[in-house]
């Protein structure tokens, strides 16, 4: 395999690793605070509609966003609701909705474009198109010299082409997404609100006694998982696809929930459990390279249950421990 | 003192939650620009109103008692098995198996083999999940996730590379023989003048669900086994201070567990399609989280709740068929009853203890 093949299967991989790593952090503000949420699938799958079709609507990605931010936030609320203040099971109420938005979605899609459950093509601005960084090789270069962009860049030097395959030319969700993994390390190990959040996750009797409210800092951790799943949402059909199709999510939330468990909790292990998953998911697409590089022909159907594996491998303990939060999915009731 | 009457936590809070749930699907459909009555109509017309609709129901019945239970023993054991729909698929793979390599004289001897394979197969798959929870602590909501996307991918690569017939196109094995062929409810109850159940799914199958609600209610609330099961689900501590082992009884309710979810696959793979295809849960496995929640635990409740949603499917599919709602309006109502009866369940269980304290104060 060359240089460029490679570079081209790590191109792959960014993209499909950032929804997974805007789920993945999303869902380790909820956990962080004792609020289990399996529901990360479906907030996901919600978003996606409303951003795909609100996208569609007004021609503009961003309001699409906001639409899909608004959907994942709603769910999130409902989760919020069974969870915190009604005290319910965590793991139900994550099933539930992540029922709702697959039905939900079906219907209304159903109901408001009679395609079958999917938005229209989304054109334009009403897509995240790639940004080109500033000295890298893109399609406005291939234009000046009329030739195409494949062609100029594998005639470029490999620094090059590392700037302008890899760094260069993703949407601005991307970029975003891998900036969300400092922001939420400063925010969570830097910040009184997050020393808060995660001590309400591990003690939340002591968090309480303190003078400091349970509930809000959980509805608080909730909402930002919502927030998180909406841009997540967005990318998939409005920056990785162009526009909504039946349960298109398919799975990316549980993965997500994999790579939460597999980074054990902490925002930059996260993102390498992400990028790592990403991976998997590019060979999936191109089961022809491991077969070059490794001799062998690896079955597709290994490569996407991987990561269910190895998390299944990391929770058993074999390989490091992972250990949740301690008051996870526990209900927290104040005494009177 | 109990808060309520035992008859306000066993009837009137389902028939609450199940209301809430009935007026928001109301809603939605009324959302999406349809008539909720007319749609009602023509869902019981569907599916009540002729014998081929009860075949029907019944035959999704049959597959929902099954995953109930299945989500029900477990439960008691306060285990949450959300891998009914691995071990279902996995459970079907066993029935392929025993239909496909074993040479049946008869399908009624056909029939219990291919329970044995699918309950073995399907107790495997939650056998490990069971194991890394009471030996390793790994939580079990998250394995038992896990084993249904690698159940998933291992019936797909069994399917086209192992089980696929040469030449054949589609990722599915070869039709079983016709000797494993279940008699379906036209065969048993049709007569010469009178055709019962045209062409409806409904088979022999039923039969041995309602066989396994009276065994599981036997287990669970007549034997030594169940008691301990409940006891290790009521109090994790004082059943070990009884001395109950806690892996013992995780393990045994998750055999259990998976094996009854495993046998749902004899009536989707034998009874129905008689050749093992993807994807022949459609979900079932879930639903068995709808439907042992309605169901309260109880054997009883799980046989309601899963005719109701038996009902639910059938009347969905006419809707599909006659309307333009989808047929994914039953996934959004099946959301909504686990929401309410599971998830919100103190927000109905809460304002009623209030009332009933009320009342009481107020007779005595």
């Amino acid at each position: 395999m060359d240089f460029l093949t490679l570079l081209q299967v790590l191109d792959t991989s960014v993209r499909l690793a950032t929804p997974l790593l805007l789920a993945c952090l999303a869902g380790l503000y909820s956990e962080r605070s004792g609020v289990v949420d399996i529901g990360l699938e479906g907030k996901m799958l919600a978003a996606a509609f409303f951003s795909a079709a609100v996208a569609f609507y007004s021609g503009n990605a961003w309001v699409g966003l906001l639409a899909g931010v608004g959907a994942s936030v709603a769910l999130a609320v409902v989760h919020g609701l069974a969870s915190i203040t009604f005290r319910g099971n965590q793991l139900i109420s994550g099933v539930a909705i992540n029922f709702l938005a697959a039905g939900m979605t079906v219907l209304v899609a159903q109901s408001w474009f009679r395609q079958g459950g999917r938005t229209p093509p989304l054109e334009g601005d009403a897509r995240f198109n790639p940004i080109e960084l500033p000295f890298a090789i893109g399609p406005t270069d291939a234009a000046a010299a009329d030739r195409p962009l494949s062609q100029l860049i594998a005639e470029a030097g490999p620094l090059q082409q590392f700037y302008s395959e890899l760094i260069s030319g993703h949407s601005s969700l991307v970029y975003l997404a891998l900036l969300t993994v400092p922001f939420t390390w400063w925010l969570l190990f830097r910040t009184r609100f997050g020393l808060r959040l995660r001590a309400v996750g591990e003690n939340p009797a002591a968090v309480d006694t303190a003078g400091v409210s349970v509930v809000w800092l959980r509805y608080a951790a909730v909402l930002l998982c919502g927030v998180l799943c909406g841009v997540a949402g967005a990318y998939l059909s409005s920056a990785l696809q162009a526009g909504f199709v039946k349960d298109m999510t398919a799975g990316r939330g549980f993965i997500a929930l994999a790579a939460l468990i597999f980074a054990k909790w902490r925002p930059v292990y996260a993102l390498w459990a992400c990028l790592l998953f990403g991976l998997f998911q590019a060979l999936e697409l191109r089961p022809d390279i491991i077969e070059n590089v490794i001799g062998l022909k690896v079955q597709v159907q290994l490569l996407g249950a991987l990561p269910y594996i190895l998390t299944v491998v990391i929770l058993a303990g074999f390989v490091g421990k992972a250990i949740p939060p301690k008051a996870s999915a526990e209900p927290y009731i104040k005494e009177r | 003192m109990d808060k309520m009457p035992k008859w306000a936590d066993i009837v009137l809070i389902p028939l609450i939650s199940l209301f809430l749930a009935a007026f928001f699907s109301a809603l939605v459909i009324l959302a999406i620009g349809e008539n909720p009555i007319a749609a009602l109509k023509l869902m019981v017309d569907g599916a009540l109103m002729r014998s081929a609709g009860w075949g029907y129901t019944l035959y999704y019945a049959t597959n929902f008692i099954f995953t109930g239970l299945a989500v029900s023993v477990a439960f008691h054991a306060r285990l949450f098995n959300i891998g009914g729909e691995g071990q279902a698929m996995l459970g079907g793979l066993g029935v392929a198996l025993a239909c496909l390599y074993i040479d049946w004289p008869h399908w009624s001897l056909a029939i219990l083999g291919a329970s044995v394979g699918a309950a073995c197969f399907g107790a495997l798959w939650a056998l490990i999940p069971a194991y890394l929870q009471a030996k390793r602590g790994s939580h079990i909501v998250i394995t038992t996730i896990m084993f249904n996307f690698i159940a998933a991918a291992i019936l797909n690569y069994v399917l086209v590379e192992l089980l696929r017939p040469v030449g054949a196109m589609d990722p599915a094995s070869a039709k079983f023989p016709e000797a494993v062929h279940l008699p379906t409810f036209q065969d048993m109850f049709s007569t010469e003048g009178s055709k019962l159940f045209r062409g409806a799914p409904a088979n022999v199958t039923f039969f041995l669900a309602l066989l396994a609600c009276l065994v599981v209610w036997v287990l669970i609330w007549k034997t030594r086994l169940g008691y301990e099961i409940r006891a290790f689900g009521e109090s994790e501590t004082a059943a070990k201070y009884a001395g109950i082992s806690p892996v013992r009884i995780t393990v045994i309710a998750m055999l259990i567990s998976g094996a009854l979810a495993g046998m749902m696959s004899v009536n989707t793979t034998m009874g129905e399609s008689e050749r093992l295809i993807l994807n022949s849960t459609e979900g079932a496995g879930f639903i068995g989280i709808a439907v042992a929640l309605m169901g309260r635990n109880h054997p009883f409740g799980v046989l309601l709740a899963a005719i109701l949603f038996g009902f639910l499917y059938q009347g969905g599919a006419e809707l599909a068929l006659w309307t333009s709602i989808p047929r994914e309006l039953i996934v959004v109502i099946q959301a909504l009853v686990i929401l309410f009866t599971g998830a919100l369940d103190n927000m109905v269980r809460e304002p009623l203890e209030k009332l009933f304290i009320a009342m009481r104060r107020r007779n005595a």
